[in-house]
């Protein structure tokens, strides 16, 4: 399977099991989703179920937490991560804080799918990574696969999580890993160990990263697209990297990178959101408060440009192999 | 978890819309009310919005079935008027399938046609001045053609080319530009509409001349940001046009998402205090008449008019869509309220004033006129072919001066791309 079949058969997968699910979202419904995550969905478990939505973020997620609160496990899908701000209140101030504020009485169970992330030509309105900003904000869980195996194992998990889930999907790879090198053929699913997707239910825990590739001069962290560019990079500069794929953002697999970083002493940080303030500073903090006796050299961070992300130099500001060759030529330097 | 049912009480049911056709259906449109030509009411301009609620549940509609432009809101333009606007209309299609080919033949990411929707922008266009701001969603290259915009700008800037103006940084068919007045496009729908509101009070806070009109899809009035304009348009009699272009379909998703089974969008105006007229969206002159009784209206300093399109999109919604998987194949063919340059051009025929001849020799000429302007355009270069911008471009307009942290990092992308060999070129 690819992806994007990964990600449908989850939703699949907890339909079938759990009448509570339910799918909204912009044109989700009859046509499937503009990326058809959803297709098939909708006849199979019906409208009541599985419906389009009017355009209208904020109302998409503020519906989602009242079916939420009232007991139903919503899953709606914003169209593109750049249309997420619209919704950032719903989001922030009642998702995240629901269960604290009400003393656990009412609780958003939600799981927001959204497609995140460039190189495809999306210009500044259909490429953003706003990952950084909800990962500040306390009472929301953020989850991005790297595979279409962790991406359904991880999506069933969220659905049947009772917290608020943002389920961010790196829309760069839906249909194969990217390497980073954006004028080679594209690659495809099924070639990849991870495209092997069970059809039934299986489950990855959240807050668990996986090691994508063992190694002992340096720790990657990554997750999503950057995961396999950042393998595919080191395998061409021959360094015997550890790269681990994140998987969850919120809450953090901490033992997992300290370990890691323990053990290898050179520590990487990879995303391909804008620098400032990024996720990649939290980890980068991190690591320096745990791991500060052990690092041979500072925390490197590879990002993509503090600018908006610009239509036709889409590919200066992916934080590609050459970025990060470059982090790795200057921090194996000591 | 659900609550206990009582057996006294029917189970409560939830209403999910549905269009009436779908693939495989044949549509048929007996039920939408096509009033006659004519029929509407012309309030004066500075009546009180709520003296005509009639107008917003209705349509107005100026050219008949045999082509004449009947009624009170019959514009009586010249003949000279509208073949421009005809021609206008027809260059607008001429443009969107030799650039919709474009696509298609890679030499560009993405295109948005507005075919059968021409006169919304085209006709609203001539009926304002030439500086009154527009704030357009995606489908209004009409504006940027009424106003005689080149036709090589447009297709640079569709190209991220090196004469795109906006340095290869805006999705194609984003356009922007300030001389035009024609407000930077955002791919975020409806943020366009307090920006015209906010505009169009500027303009009377400083007692300038000039308004402002703005445009969204149907689907779009469902964001909190239409609300808002609204709101802000009625409490400051903000001089400032509110247009829904009801094409029917926002991607997938037909009117009924954004609430067109309880009531129209016109009417949507109504519970703000600002007039709300619903129109013929196919009829040209439908749409100049309204925009102009709308622009006197702000211009007089009676407030904002909100402006329901009936039109419909007869194409899919941009290149990466296929409108055949959701929609009911003859929809587009067999739409009530006919093609916008067809049912002019039978006014103009009518008149006496045109002929088909003429017409076709028109197309032809137009049709050249596009090509000839893509060559000259395609040779300032094509997307993904060769670097167009300076690489070094990609750092400026972030902010106006350029702070430490973004020349650290512009630095760094320069000794990344001498790393890696390629050609590109830099801006100094
Ligand atoms: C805030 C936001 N949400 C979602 C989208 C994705 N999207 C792009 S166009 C579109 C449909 C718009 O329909 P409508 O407003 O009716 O305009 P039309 O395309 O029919 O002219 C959607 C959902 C977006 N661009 N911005």
């Amino acid at each position: 399977m690819n992806m994007i079949q990964a990600i449908n058969s989850a939703m699949d997968v907890v339909m079938a099991r759990d009448p509570d699910v339910i799918v909204m979202g912009e044109d989700v419904g009859y046509f499937g989703g503009v990326f058809r995550a959803t297709a098939g969905l909708q006849a199979k478990y019906g409208k009541t179920r599985v419906f389009d939505t009017p355009i209208t973020e904020c109302g998409i997620i503020g519906v989602a937490v009242g079916m939420g609160a009232y007991g139903l496990r919503p899953v709606p899908e914003i169209q593109f991560a750049d249309y997420i701000y619209p919704a950032l209140d719903q989001l922030v101030s009642e998702a995240a804080r629901l269960r604290y504020r009400s003393a656990g009485e009412f609780i958003s169970p939600i799981t927001v799918r959204s497609p995140f992330g460039g190189g495809i030509f999306g210009g500044q309105t259909h490429s953003q990574s706003p990952e950084g900003i909800f990962t500040h904000v306390s009472g929301i869980k953020t989850v991005i696969p790297a595979t279409p195996y962790d991406a359904k194992g991880l999506l069933i998990s969220a659905i049947e999580d009772n917290d608020p889930v943002l389920f961010f999907e790196p829309k760069r790879i839906y249909n194969g890993p990217f390497d980073g090198y954006w004028d080679r053929p594209a690659k495809n699913w099924s070639a990849h160990p991870a495209g092997e997707v069970p059809t039934g239910y299986y489950k990855i825990p959240l807050g668990k990263a996986a090691i994508a590739r063992a190694g002992n001069d340096l720790t990657i962290l990554a997750y999503g697209t950057m995961v396999h560019v950042a393998i595919a990079t080191v395998e061409e500069a021959g360094v015997d990297a550890e790269v681990i794929d994140l998987r969850t953002l919120v809450p953090l697999d901490i033992e997992t990178i300290e370990a890691s970083v323990k053990k290898t002493g050179r520590c990487m940080v990879v995303h391909e959101a804008t620098r400032t303030g990024g996720f990649g500073a939290e980890l980068a903090a991190l690591v320096q408060e745990r791991c500060f006796y052990h690092l041979e050299a500072p925390v490197e961070r590879v990002t993509g440009f503090d600018t908006p992300y610009p239509h036709s130099l889409e590919w200066a500001y992916f934080p590609g192999p050459v970025r990060i060759g470059q982090a790795l030529k200057k921090i194996m330097k000591d | 978890m659900t609550g206990e049912p009582r057996a006294n009480l029917p189970p409560l049911s939830l209403h999910v819309p549905e269009p009436k056709f779908r693939p495989g259906d044949k549509a048929e449109f007996s039920d939408v009310i096509v009033p006659p030509a004519g029929s509407g009411r012309r309030p004066d301009p500075a009546e009180p919005a709520a003296q005509f609620h009639e107008l917003a549940y209705g349509l107005v509609r100026v050219l008949d079935d045999e082509g004449n432009a009947v009624g009170p809101w019959a514009p009586r333009l010249t003949p000279d008027t509208l073949r421009r606007m005809l021609r206008y209309m027809a260059l607008v299609r001429a443009f969107d399938e030799r650039m919709f080919r474009a696509q298609r033949q890679g030499k560009t990411s993405f295109y948005m046609k507005c075919t059968g929707e021409e006169a919304v922008a085209v006709a609203a266009t001539m009926a304002l001045q030439r500086d009154d701001m527009t704030f357009p969603s995606y489908r209004q290259q009409g504006i940027l053609i009424a106003r005689d915009w080149s036709l090589v700008d447009m297709m640079n800037q569709i190209y991220s080319n090196k004469g795109d103006r906006l340095q290869g940084k805006q999705l194609p068919i984003m356009y922007s530009t300030r001389e035009g007045a024609f407000f930077s496009i955002s791919g975020n729908l409806a943020t366009q509409y307090p920006q015209a509101v906010g505009w169009a009070m500027a303009s009377a806070a400083k007692g300038d001349t000039r308004i402002a009109a703005t445009w969204c899809g149907e689907g779009s009035t469902a964001e909190g940001d239409f609300h808002s304009a609204c709101t802000f348009a009625s409490v400051y009699r903000a001089p400032v046009i509110l247009n829904v272009v009801n094409n029917q379909w926002a991607i997938s998703s037909f009117s009924g998402f954004a609430g067109a089974e309880a009531t129209t969008f016109a009417a949507r105006a109504l519970g703000y205090g600002i007039a709300g007229l619903r129109i013929d969206g196919n009829d040209a002159l439908a749409v100049y008449a309204a925009t102009e009784w709308a622009a006197e209206r702000a211009r007089t300093n009676q407030g904002p008019t909100l402006i329901e399109h009936f039109t419909y999109r007869a194409e899919g919604h941009s290149t990466s869509d296929d409108p055949s998987q959701y929609r009911s194949a003859n929809e587009a063919s067999d739409w009530p309220l006919g093609d916008p340059i067809a049912r002019l051009k039978g006014h103009l025929v009518r008149l006496g004033e045109w002929d088909d001849e003429r017409h076709a020799a028109q197309d032809l000429e137009l049709a050249e006129l596009v090509k000839r302007c893509q060559k000259e355009a395609e040779a300032n270069g094509i997307l993904g072919h060769g670097l167009h911008q300076p690489l070094d471009t990609l750092f400026d307009g972030v902010f106006e001066e350029m702070p430490w942290h973004l020349k650290e990092q512009r630095a760094q992308m320069l000794a990344e791309e001498e790393a890696s060999g390629r050609p590109w070129a830099l801006k100094s």
